[in-house]
């Protein structure tokens, strides 16, 4: 009996304990939006968190406008775009500061003799307007899309950025990046997009308007499928002790290499 | 003493019965919350458009929610896995429950049980690697995922629990029935099938919806096969099931968001789908005994 006693104050006590951690707003950062930054944030969240202890990390994966709303109204510390502000948006008094960028490969199969396509040729096949590889350089076959599935990061960065946001004509939306490259590789007229870091050889990544898909082209914005990944702060407003602090630690150069293993191109040196 | 012992035995029968209530706790809980979580997007979308609409677009800006290309392909695509899959397995239970020969009966037996062991996600696999490219390959069309390569996919997954309760219903078939027919002049192929398979009917029928409760309910491995486009259901059309419809967009869907709730309501209607699908195998098994 003394043993259940003993069990009951202790599981009674931790559970104090944690409630503790999460109302101490003091040693918490809460951060809330994009569901493409999941993989960054998550990894840069993580290393802050086994780097102090007793601070609590929080995301909230709601999407780039939920997040920006969410920082203009107090609900977060910081917001998460995968976009750049807009100028109404930096009017409300936010500020926005790229924690990296996001090349998207588009990919196609080896055997495929396109090496090169332009962002509007690439808009006007996942559209439907040009239906065969024939029309532009390539073999006599029906053009396969390969795409993500609704609401997957990559697929709204890539369709934003060719202009296709709801209108493209998938032909299978498969739900990681390992699946949508191994489609791509098994089908010779095959399409698809994939975050740039994870691309094997198996795929081989178009260079677009003659501009290969790189790292480097990715910093110096030649490599146009890209986008930045954005932390949005309140402009007047000073951040908390612990979230001033993660947001100094994310944008130093120190975070540079969990930015890269997570997929993404770091930009601060 | 005696009555220390009545006090174990009733602190054991609770035990029991508490256990007992997990199962019983569970199904309610999972009931109850797809009911409350499930209602809400189908009155705010409309029982019609939800249930009757051809288009779903969960994140466009004008968001559609109509499911019914959904209900159609897991429809056709458990209705083609029974077609392909319970002749096969029927005929694989006649001939081991009668005409084999003990040893390879034996070795025949392990490879179905070693076949129901195998993981979804390896059939998946496997079909996303061999089969989408062979389909591709032999009918000449742009993409083999399609709802030809699920249901090929699902035929073979229920192929286990087909073999296995059809064989257990055949091989409980009184031997004296058998040797009846036999005595009358009947061949033996002909003993099988006038006199076995209409005596073991029931269990048979069993093991039909047990085939189709377990194709309805897979997702895993025709995710991978099926293109998991939401279109509306043709053989050699990229398609997306019940299942993969809420598997797919679970994961990214905002909590709150008429999506997820939506999504919610999907797996109700695969929910009821499964529940009418059990009320009409206990209707046989209960046949199978009286």
């Amino acid at each position: 009996m003394k043993r259940w006693i003993t069990f009951a104050a202790i599981s009674s006590l931790a559970l104090v304990v944690m409630n503790g951690c999460g109302q101490t707003d003091s040693k918490a950062v809460s951060t809330d939006g994009s569901t493409s930054m999941e993989k960054v944030i998550g990894a840069l969240g993580e290393a802050f968190e086994e780097n102090n202890s007793g601070v609590t990390f929080t995301y909230n994966p709601t999407g780039s406008g939920s997040g920006i709303t969410a920082v203009a109204e107090g609900r977060c510390d910081i917001g998460l775009a995968s976009r750049n502000l807009k100028e109404e948006e930096k009017a409300q008094g936010l500020t926005e500061t790229v924690l990296a960028l996001d090349g998207i490969a588009v990919i196609v199969n080896p055997d495929n003799p396109v090496n090169d396509l332009d962002l509007e040729t690439i808009g006007k096949i996942y559209m439907g307007e040009i239906t065969n590889w024939k029309d532009i350089g390539g073999d006599d076959l029906e053009i396969v899309l390969i795409g993500r599935e609704a609401g997957s990061g990559t697929r709204d960065g890539f369709e934003s950025i060719t202009g296709t946001e709801d209108a493209c004509k998938y032909r299978q939306e498969l739900t990681s990046t390992g699946d949508a490259m191994g489609a791509v590789a098994g089908n010779p007229a095959a399409i698809g997009y994939a975050s740039l870091a994870s691309v094997k050889e198996t795929v081989k990544a178009l260079s677009i308007g003659g501009i290969v898909p790189a790292e480097e082209t990715v910093r110096n914005g030649s490599y146009v499928v890209q986008r930045p990944f954005v932390l949005v702060t309140r402009s007047g407003t000073e951040l908390s002790g612990t979230a001033q602090k993660f947001f100094d630690y994310i944008t130093s150069p120190e975070a540079n290499e969990i930015i890269s293993s997570a997929g993404a191109v770091p930009v601060n040196k | 003493m005696n009555n220390r012992k009545r006090l174990m035995e009733n602190v054991i029968h609770g035990i029991f019965l508490v256990l007992g209530l997990i199962t019983v706790g569970c199904v309610l809980l999972i009931t109850l919350y797809l009911v409350i979580s499930g209602i809400p997007a189908i009155r705010k979308i409309g029982v019609f458009n939800f249930f009757f609409g051809k288009k779903w677009a969960s994140t466009a800006a004008q968001p559609q929610y109509g499911i019914l290309p959904f209900i159609l392909t897991s429809i056709y695509g458990t209705a083609g896995a029974i077609v392909v899959g319970v002749p096969i397995g029927f005929m694989t239970a006649v001939y081991l429950a009668k005409i084999a020969k003990p040893k390879v009966k034996n070795v025949m037996e392990t490879a179905v049980s070693l076949l129901a062991g195998i993981p979804s996600v390896v059939y998946g696999l496997v079909g996303m690697m061999a089969l989408v490219p062979g389909i591709r390959i032999a009918f000449h069309i742009p993409d083999g995922a399609s709802l030809l390569a699920a249901i090929i996919v699902l035929a073979i997954m229920i192929l286990p629990s087909i073999i296995k309760v059809s064989l257990t219903a055949l091989e409980a078939v009184p031997k004296e029935y058998e040797d009846a027919s036999l005595a009358l002049g009947a061949t033996p192929v002909e003993t099988y099938f006038r006199v076995s398979v209409p005596a073991a009917k029931s269990g048979i029928a069993a093991a039909v919806v047990l085939g189709v409760g377990r194709a309805i309910g897979e997702a895993m491995a025709i995710m991978m096969v099926s293109g998991n486009a939401p279109n509306m259901p043709k053989i050699f059309q990229s398609v997306r099931f019940l299942t993969t419809a809420v598997a797919s967009e679970m994961s990214y869907a905002a909590d709150g968001s008429l999506q997820k709730q939506a999504l919610f309501s999907i797996a109700l209607v695969l929910f009821l789908f499964i529940m009418l699908i059990n009320a009409v195998l206990n209707f046989f098994l209960k046949q199978n005994k009286e």
